[in-house]
């Protein structure tokens, strides 16, 4: 109050910095303050993100390497059919002895005694248990290989695959340690004579389920992922675009309609696993869908995408500016012509950008599919998206749940391959957005 | 004739409609298209949608009911000793019948014959022909699997024949009808909008099925157990009966599960509030454009990552490293190297969560902050305040609304959230205080309680849909709230 009495005053001081002092260093500190605050916020931010992206590429990049030992495997008719009766009965080449063969390979490329089991054994659980059944579709593919030897490249067994990758840490103590000295000794051996190798594991984009790390590939759950992608893409939009041209252009405003708005917000922020849980009571209990199909996955994952594109589709339809409705409507054109013909395919782009983002969303979604029983242990590709399948996020699920390391570097190859799908549909939604999008 | 193939020949009925309609129109305006009220393509849609709407609901209507009534004919048709003996011996009789049908379908007129003089036996014949038969069969089954198949067959031949004479029929009735004047174009028009109505109401719809299939699976839960019990039960034990033990029914109390959540869901905020709402902040009042086009779209990966990635994240890297860290302070302190906190605890998933959360708090509350009016700020800069007194003192009270709004959305999503929980927080439902323990929530609960092949009526599997409704109404109510405040701040400055 005395600078103002003082200012007013005819003699007139001019006030000293001293005097003047409103604490203006400590507001500025605090302002600085602040400010570094908002920029730890931002950076903290972005620091998870790169620890996330970090941990799943570090642990995941090797899962895209295989390594395979190359045998050169003696299909000796004497062990696969030593009765001869293949050509009577086709069957008995399903159940012949094939991890013979492998061993007996084996035990030759290392040049252990073929007398000393406890050695052989122990080598031949170097080879993925899966040799069986790639030695069997060889010979079943073509029987006239029986009597020959051919090198076959053969799957090593998960614990073999990761010491070999560098992922055992060899200073451990032998006990403590899923790989043995002496296994270590023969995969140098292998290693040496060429016949262990690392290659680009293809296995991994085509096997199914399996409880062995090294035949577990995401094969049948990107194609059941697929199914349902196509089951939602089919019935979401429609049912989305129309859905919002009504409430958009023709709805008159009343209770019901504002009651469906306030419906259709609410149903975008309930939680995905109540999808499930009314997937499981209406379309499999009530309606007597199969358990584990793709079909119901995709329904539910419908009903969970519609308010995303309902939401999408009407922003997009109100860019549109009235202009171009009261021009065609001067034209002539009925109210279903003018939106049908003009308005609905200048909001197309924004309609399939926010279509795509509800399919990326989607893609992700874990907790309502384990509820309608896609947590299945699936082998072969579904026919049709009846059979039971399951679905990609599913798959990185029941993996995480797996003990052994080998699936730790699946899980995470698993998650990249999710991601680029989505990083995939994501740019394509920005792109999308990008080109075709008008400002009016 | 399958139902399928009978919906393609409709279509194809329909299809014939459309070029007959078109062509008809044209023909009827002589070469001066302009006399018709509607164009030719309208007059051939109007007859397609005659030949295929009628049809294709009786279709739908037909093969729905048709199974029930001829499963109750077959049922009646039963003999008395089976029917008096209750609903569900004749329920399962009927099975049993439908699969002998469907092995007779199989057999050929020697090996029927000879079942019916009695000479050879029901299931070994059905069994040569894959179709196991569970328990013996009896002599009336194959009588009523006749009747059974002979009514389906009819059903299936007279469905076939009235479907497509209603298709003709509503072809006929439309290329009949077409003349110049007629409005072909408002009469689809109509049907197009009773379609699009059709199509929004599927929204309302979800909310009912929603509601319906929960409540009344959750009601036939609450008739085993009491609802007292499950609200304010505070154990959580839904244990098995074993056979032939004491039926012992195992405790269902929601609170453990409860608190829990609400525990997970609070670390959670408390982690992504700060950082969300000041990277908000950050990037509304001081980020340079150049530095937001890149934050902004940055941060928000996070939010486009799925959840079984933040679960995967929590489990691998998240929980062992609170674990092994907590061991080495630990061992600092007390020179014990014994762990403090769980790999799976409260705190794993809260932060995991929290981080999820991050981009939902910073892109609601950066939309809200920019919607304060420019003027505002302005006023604040001119008297003389910093840029932080203006974003505290002015900014974010007038946002706060809309922040609180923001931030309930955000708490629900937390809730609801399942991955995140399953794989880090733990399966064992107990009420403590301890962030470093591991606890349960009630999503976790209904995946655990749903997976795995559990007969579906008992208490065990019917209780995940009393949690489910439980949460639902909790996330429902945090919605409503929230949604109802962003609205109601948004038109203050409109």
């Amino acid at each position: 109050m005395t600078e103002i009495v003082s200012s007013s005053s005819p003699a007139f001081v001019r006030p000293t910095a001293a005097r003047r002092d409103i604490g203006i260093k400590r507001r500025y500190a605090a302002e600085r303050r602040f400010r570094a605050y908002g920029m730890a916020a931002i950076v903290i931010g972005l620091f998870f993100l790169f620890v996330l992206l970090w941990t799943v590429i570090s642990n995941g990049y090797t899962a895209f390497q295989q390594t395979t030992i190359t045998l050169p495997i003696e299909f000796a008719e004497k062990v696969i059919d030593p009765k001869n009766e293949r050509a009577a009965n086709p069957s008995k080449l399903m159940t012949a002895n094939y991890p013979l063969l492998v061993r007996d390979a084996l035990v030759k490329a290392l040049g252990i005694d073929p007398k000393n089991r406890a050695e052989v054994k122990k080598a031949t659980e170097m080879v993925s248990a899966s040799a069986r059944m790639q030695l069997r579709d060889i010979v079943i593919a073509n029987p006239s290989v029986i009597g020959t030897t051919v090198n076959v490249s053969l799957l090593a067994e998960g614990n073999i695959d990761s010491a070999n990758k560098g992922q055992i840490d060899l200073a451990v103590e032998e006990s403590k340690r899923k790989v043995s000295d002496q296994k270590i000794g023969w995969m140098k051996t292998l290693t040496d004579s060429g016949a262990m190798t690392k290659e680009f594991n293809t296995g991994i984009f085509t096997f199914g389920a399996s409880s062995r790390p090294e035949a577990a590939g995401i094969g049948v759950a990107a194609l059941g992922s697929l199914y349902m992608m196509l089951i939602v893409l089919a019935l979401a939009l429609p049912i989305g675009v129309a859905a919002s041209i009504y409430l958009e252009e023709f709805a008159p405003k009343n209770r019901l309609t504002d009651l469906i708005e306030v419906n259709i917000n609410n149903l975008a922020a309930v939680p995905s696993i109540v999808y499930g849980l009314l997937g499981l009571s209406i379309f499999i209990n009530f309606a007597g869908m199969p358990r584990s199909a793709a079909l119901v996955g995709g329904l539910v994952l419908t009903l969970m995408t519609l308010p995303t594109i309902i939401i999408a589709t009407r922003a997009a339809l109100k860019a549109v500016p009235p202009s171009i409705r009261s021009a065609a409507l001067g034209l002539g054109a009925s109210k279903m012509q003018t939106i049908f013909h003009h308005v609905l395919p200048l909001a197309m782009p924004g309609v399939l950008t926010g279509t795509i983002i509800g399919l990326a969303h989607a893609l992700g979604e874990t907790a309502p599919l384990l509820l309608i029983g896609m947590v299945a242990f699936v082998v072969d590709y579904p026919g049709s998206p009846m059979e039971p399948s399951t679905a990609l996020p599913v798959q990185i699920y029941m993996w995480a749940n797996e003990a052994e390391r080998a699936f730790v570097e699946r899980t995470s190859g698993a998650i990249i391959i999710l991601l680029i799908f989505l990083v995939v549909m994501n740019l394509g939604a920005i792109l999308l957005r990008r080109r075709f999008e008008r400002r009016w | 004739m399958n139902t399928s193939l009978i919906l393609l020949l409709i279509l194809i009925v329909g299809f014939a409609a459309y070029l007959a309609g078109r062509s008809r129109a044209i023909a009827t305006s002589n070469g001066k298209l302009s006399v018709l009220h509607s164009l030719p393509g309208y007059h051939g849609t109007y007859a397609a949608i005659c030949a295929i709407i009628p049809a294709t609901i009786v279709l739908a209507v037909w093969a729905i009911a048709a199974p029930a009534y001829i499963d109750s004919a077959v049922r009646n048709a039963l003999p008395q000793t089976v029917l008096s003996q209750g609903a569900a011996t004749s329920e399962l009789a009927l099975g049993q019948v439908k699969s002998v049908a469907n092995g007779l379908n199989l057999l050929d007129d020697a090996e029927l014959a000879a079942l019916n003089n009695g000479s050879a036996n029901l299931r070994d014949v059905l069994a040569a022909k894959g179709v196991p038969l569970a328990g013996e069969g009896e002599a009336y089954m194959v009588k009523s699997a006749a009747q059974f198949n002979q009514m389906t067959a009819t059903s299936r031949v007279l469905m076939a024949v009235v479907v497509l004479l209603i298709s003709a029929a509503g072809a006929v009735f439309a290329l009949r009808g077409i003349s110049a004047p007629f409005r072909a174009r408002n009469q689809v028009e109509r049907v197009m909008l009773w379609t699009l109505m059709l199509a929004s109401s599927i929204a309302i719809l979800t909310t009912i099925g929603i509601v319906g299939s929960m409540l009344s699976e959750a009601i036939r839960f609450f008739n085993s157990v009491s609802p007292a019990s499950f609200f304010f039960g505070t154990v959580w034990d839904p244990r098995f009966a074993a056979a032939g033990s004491e039926a012992t029914q195992g405790q269902f109390g929601l609170l453990p599960l409860l608190a829990g959540t609400l525990y997970i869901a609070f670390v959670a905020m408390l982690f992504a509030v700060p950082i969300g709402l000041f990277a908000a902040i950050y990037m509304s009042e001081y980020a340079r454009p150049g530095v937001r086009s890149i934050a902004k779209p940055l941060l928000e990966i996070l939010a486009g990552i799925p959840t079984i990635v933040y679960g995967f994240f929590a489990l691998v890297t998240v929980g062992p490293f609170l674990r092994d860290i907590s061991a080495q302070l630990n061992g600092l302190v007390t020179g014990n190297y014994v762990s403090f906190i769980q790999a799976q605890s409260v705190l794993t998933a809260g932060i995991v969560m929290g981080i999820m959360l991050i981009p939902f708090v910073s892109s609601l509350s950066d939309d809200i902050i920019t919607q304060v009016p420019r003027a505002l700020r302005d006023g604040s800069l001119g008297l003389g305040a910093t840029r932080s007194e203006t974003i505290k003192k002015v900014v974010l009270p007038a946002a706060l609304p809309g922040i609180v709004g923001a931030l309930l959305l955000t708490a629900s999503r937390a809730v609801g959230e399942t991955m995140i929980v399953v794989l880090a927080a733990g399966v064992a439902a107990r009420m403590q205080l301890n962030p470093f323990e591991a606890m349960t929530t009630v999503t976790v609960k209904i995946v655990n309680q749903l997976t795995g092949d559990l007969e579906f009526n008992s208490p065990q599997t019917l209780v995940a849909f009393a949690l489910g409704i439980t949460l639902f109404c909790i996330t429902l109510c945090l919605n409503i709230y929230a949604l109802y405040i962003v609205r109601k701040y948004r038109e203050q400055y409109e």
